[in-house]
């Protein structure tokens, strides 16, 4: 077996290991990695985290086993010494000696400290390890307590600068950045594109200080701060040095090996140093005489360098894209090609709003047709696409602005990502072009998102192309007529539907519980209302039984309106009120002085409670007989109805009477939307049936029933489902239908664009529902009866509990009332003041 | 309106001059917001319980100067600590008060401190 032994285990290292493993030819190879890090390979590029759960075992790029799995020695905590080339061997710090045929050297850098007087002494940093970071963390703390207002100092206002900069300010410390240049980031941005993030970061509160040249850090043995003229002195506690990063070329040096005059070995396309035996990879290599000090052109080196060894002929490309995207802060920051550049080389589009922190700027070859390089800052959405454009040479628009003004429609000025060539490279840390990323659906078989990545590891460098994977893998998807799936939220890789189901088989007790299960992170204000729609229409489960997860309007049983103050809304099954009803509604609302109103759905809304009388003003509706009307719910609200054959002279069939049994059916049935029925006593209509998600109109014989009607942003009209049925049949088609409704249907989706995005339509829902042609019929009848029988108003649930009358207060730590809250007389009522 | 504003600005861990008692553990719902009171300011104070993470910030929201933040569902965008206005859904980060859709607008978050199953906020004055 031949050997081959990598020094320098860090990102680039691992990534030889990792490509090389994945050809068959390196079954004949034995490979000897040695790491001087106390701990296997680390993710450098997101090193920051670290600050947030000191969690080093989350940045690891494989775990230890992983090595040991794929028949890799991997020697941590030793530092390769030295290099005996005529003898091929090497010998290390603790003094044992290896031999090998091929010697990768994947050393890295490490921060570069110039040579400063004082930069030896106590609180001094550089930034590049997990125990530089540990060392920051445990020296922060402690001057903290002896100065709570403790400044940190960063040396350097480039990439890493910065982040060290916000890295600092998470600390507690007020956070300084020193930069030698007049501006921030030299080597990405232009002036004025670093004066935007200046103002943008001072925002933030970083103290920024461009143009200082730093000629000794004082302090006696322990920083205290840093002198830049005779009279300019600012005071710091810690001080992190972020100037720039030299190679760790050492063994190189010592053992001969062809050097740059500034540092770096030597290595040419093939990755090979000027022994053939040796190749350089990564921060050490000088390529093109260039240090690249980023993870993606490493990347590369690693697999031509894998394979070279194996016998294959690639080479490393002539030009190495530096465009780099992150997020600094909260502050997007994205420069590609070249940034700046002279008038005499092409033309430069620019949009600055300093107001809002923008910059955009493009620049463009002399004759307009093609992209040369860009700067974003404050949004760079558009930086994938305008990434590809450049690197791929692509046609741009007559007017070139266009490209990063906002589109008058909304859209992209861009077309479709399916327009890329197939060449065009998506992932540059994967170096995967969209052919590969197509490819693994086309020819693959990957049918979803979470397959393609773990098929291509597309998105699991930096991240920075994640969204144009995703849309890639939507479009193609499409584009083979597959079901591009839309996933709740970022917490959920699921439908509704699938989370309904996922729910009911699993028998999940709570939103905590299917978090642990199937999601991530912490949730959000999408995926919890989901949740607890999804749990309420599998149990009936009211809104007190999980209040977190709630929408504000359910967890207080009441709209909340725009003053903060809230509304009540008590059910009128069918629009049907007695006078005494009619008037302790009315003595309600003098006694709490509250707003009235009709409402379009035939009942009485009572607006400007404040929350703790919420449950007062419940009592008495309660105690007179009313319960919930569920006006804030994702729910049934209103069956309406017209007189119908009681009174009107043209009634067919008792519109009241069965609009009042259809809504108690019903009542505080939650559904992904709300959904609204309507009764009509006979053709003309007066309910507004066929506004409705459901709609019944009276005719000789029965019932015509309607489905899948809505008035709001976009009225539909209900589409005629079956005709002439008495009143049992209704109710079985109703049961049915709102239960195959609430199983399919996605978040917010009501019944009129459901069915416009069923598949077969109408016909198809009349089979299943009516025919019964999936053989689901019984069990959606069963299901429903089983949640009406359930029915609990929620409002009486709440005021006879202590525990949940404890949610109805403003302040838990005072009685008092919010004294914000504003009203103006209006008419002869009252209304909120004027925001 | 704007005074009401005003009176809010961050309070870095390292400022903190006073910690306020505002109630125990068990009297802030879990995984949700509630509001305290000090002096003039109204505080919304959210438990992430999943977590064990606490978090202050105005009650006011900037958008329409309204006291609902303490209302709004919490929770996170890539894994920064958020909470929703109830009123139009603005996410704020509860680190560090700015606005994660986008615009301007940004709150005061103040420093929570736990002792003895108490809940404190950091203040200045
Ligand atoms: C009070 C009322 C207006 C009125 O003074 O008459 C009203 C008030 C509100 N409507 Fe409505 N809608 C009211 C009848 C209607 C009607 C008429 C009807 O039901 O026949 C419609 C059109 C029919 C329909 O829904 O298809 C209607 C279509 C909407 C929509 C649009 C729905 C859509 O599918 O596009 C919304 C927005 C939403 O739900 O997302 C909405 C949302 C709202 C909200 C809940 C907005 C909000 O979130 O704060 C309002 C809350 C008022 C409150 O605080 O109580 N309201 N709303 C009516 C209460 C009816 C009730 O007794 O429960
Ligand atoms: C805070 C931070 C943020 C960054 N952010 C980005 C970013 O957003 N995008 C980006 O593209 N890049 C970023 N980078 C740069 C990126 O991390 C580097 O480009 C990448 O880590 C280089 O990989 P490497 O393997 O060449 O070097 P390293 O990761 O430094 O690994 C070299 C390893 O070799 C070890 N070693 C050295 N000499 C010896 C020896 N003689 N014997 C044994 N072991 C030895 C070292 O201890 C080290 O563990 C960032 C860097 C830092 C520090
Ligand atoms: S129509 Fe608009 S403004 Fe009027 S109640 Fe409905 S949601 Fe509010
Ligand atoms: S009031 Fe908070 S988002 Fe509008």
């Amino acid at each position: 077996m031949r050997k081959i032994i990598v020094v320098g285990n860090g990102m680039v290292g691992y990534k030889f290991c990792e490509k090389f493993i994945n050809q068959d030819e390196s079954k004949k190879f034995e490979i000897t990695v040695f790491g001087e890090e106390p701990r296997p390979a680390y993710d450098r590029v997101h090193l920051s985290e670290f600050f947030e759960n000191q969690d080093a075992k989350a940045l690891e790029m494989a775990p230890a086993e992983w090595y040991k799995d794929n028949g890799i020695n991997l020697i941590v905590d030793e530092r390769v010494s030295e290099i005996d080339r005529n003898n091929k061997t090497i010998t290390t710090a603790k003094d044992r000696g290896f031999s090998y045929d091929y010697l990768v050297l994947a050393t890295g850098s490490s921060a570069f400290v110039p040579p400063i007087k004082g930069v030896e002494k106590e609180g001094v940093f550089v930034y590049r390890t997990i125990e530089d970071l540990e060392g920051m963390l445990a020296y922060a703390s402690k001057i903290k307590t002896i100065n709570p207002n403790a400044k940190a100092a960063v040396l350097g206002g480039g990439l890493l600068g910065l982040e060290a900069g916000k890295a600092v300010m998470d600390m507690g410390l007020e956070p300084h950045i020193i930069e030698f240049a007049s501006k921030l980031m030299p080597r990405q941005l232009d002036s004025r594109s670093s004066q935007v993030l200046q103002l943008k970061l001072e925002s933030i509160g970083l103290n920024i200080h461009l143009s200082k040249a730093t000629n000794q850090i004082l302090g006696n043995g322990v920083i205290t701060g840093m002198e830049f003229g005779e009279d300019d002195i600012l005071d710091v506690d810690m001080l992190v040095i972020s100037a720039g990063i030299r190679p760790r070329d050492e063994l190189g040096k010592t053992s001969g090996l062809e050097m740059g005059v500034r540092g770096g070995i030597v290595v040419d396309n093939k990755m090979k140093t000027s022994d053939d035996s040796i190749f350089a990879i990564g921060e050490v290599a000088l390529y093109n005489q260039m240090i690249y000090g980023l993870v993606a052109p490493g990347y590369d080196m690693a697999g031509i360098a894998v394979d070279q060894i194996l016998g294959e002929e690639n080479l490393m490309a002539d030009q190495i894209d530096m465009s780099t995207k992150l997020k600094l802060i909260g502050v997007d920051v994205a420069s590609f090609g070249e940034p700046f550049m002279p008038a005499s080389k092409g033309h430069s589009v620019i949009f600055e709003n300093k107001t809002q922190h923008l910059y955009k700027r493009i620049n463009v070859s002399l004759d307009g047709k093609k992209l040369l390089g860009g700067i974003l800052i404050g949004d760079a959405s558009d930086y994938n696409m305008l990434h590809q454009v450049f690197l791929n040479e692509m046609a741009i628009p007559e007017d070139a602005a266009q490209l990063i003004l906002p589109a008058s429609d909304g859209g992209s000025s861009f077309g479709s990502v399916l327009d890329l060539p197939d060449t065009a490279q998506v992932c540059s840390c994967e170096s995967l072009t969209k052919g590969t990323i197509c490819g693994s659906i086309t020819e693959e078989g990957c049918n979803n998102l979470s397959e393609v990545i773990a098929q291509t590891k597309a998105t699991t460098g930096c991240g920075g192309c994640k969204p144009m994977v995703v849309d890639l893998v939507n479009e193609t998807l499409k584009s083979l007529g597959k079901e591009v799936k839309e996933t709740v939220c970022e917490h959920f890789n699921y439908n509704r539907q699938e989370l309904y189901d996922l729910v009911k088989i699993n028998k999940v007790p709570n939103y905590n519980e299917a978090l642990n299960l199937f999601g991530n992170g912490q949730g959000c204000e999408i995926c919890k209302p989901v949740f607890a729609s999804i749990f309420a229409t599998i149990t009936m489960e009211t809104a007190n039984r999980q209040p977190g997860i709630q929408d504000t309007n359910d967890r207080f049983l009441a709209n909340i309106q725009r003053n903060g103050t809230y509304s009540v809304v008590p059910r009128v099954p069918g629009g049907e009120i007695t006078p005494q009803q009619l008037i302790v509604l009315g003595e309600v609302a003098k006694k709490y002085d509250l707003y009235t109103k009709i409402t379009g759905g035939q009942r009485i809304d009572l607006f400007g409670a404040q929350v703790h009388e919420l449950p007062l003003i419940w009592k008495d509706l309660i105690d007179a007989g009313f319960e919930s009307g569920h006006a804030y719910g994702k729910s049934l609200r209103t069956v309406k109805s017209c007189v119908g054959s009681t009174w009107c002279r043209y009634g067919m069939h008792e519109s009241v009477t069965f609009a009042i049994e259809i809504e108690k059916r019903y009542r505080g049935l939650r559904s992904p939307h709300k959904f609204k029925g309507g009764v009509s006593g006979c053709i003309r209509e007066c309910a507004e049936a066929r506004g409705k998600d459901f709609g019944l109109i009276a005719v000789e014989g029965g019932w015509n029933l309607y489905v899948c009607g809505n008035g709001g942003a976009t009225p539909k009209h209900a589409v005629l489902f079956a005709e002439q049925l008495d009143d049992k049949t209704v109710v079985k088609y109703l049961d049915r239908f709102l239960m195959y409704y609430i199983r399919t249907a996605g978040p917010l989706i009501r019944t009129a664009p459901w069915l416009d995005k069923l598949e077969g339509g109408i016909d198809y829902l009349r089979q299943v529902i009516i025919e019964d042609s999936i053989g689901i019929a019984e069990d959606l009848e069963n299901e429903m009866k089983g949640l009406i029988n359930k029915y609990e108003c929620e409002w009486k649930q709440a005021i006879e509990s202590p525990e949940i009358m404890k949610r109805f207060k403003h302040f838990v730590n005072s009685d008092d009332t919010d004294d914000t809250i504003e009203f103006v007389p209006m008419r002869d009522q009252k209304m909120p003041k004027a925001w | 309106m704007e005074n009401i504003l005003s009176q809010y600005q961050s309070v870095p861990d390292t400022k903190v001059a006073i910690w306020f008692k505002v109630g125990q553990i068990a009297d802030f719902p879990e995984n949700s917001g509630a509001c305290i009171k000090y002096k003039t300011k109204q505080i919304a104070v959210f438990n992430f319980t999943r977590t064990g993470k606490w978090y202050a910030s105005q009650n006011l929201c900037p958008h329409k100067m309204e006291m609902v933040l303490s209302l709004g569902m919490i929770g996170d965008k890539e894994g920064v600590p958020k909470v929703a206005c109830p009123l139009h859904k603005k996410n704020f980060s509860l680190e560090n008060g700015s606005n994660l859709s986008g615009d301007d607008l940004k709150i005061a978050v103040y420093p929570v401190k736990i002792e003895n199953e108490n809940v404190y906020i950091g203040f200045e004055d």
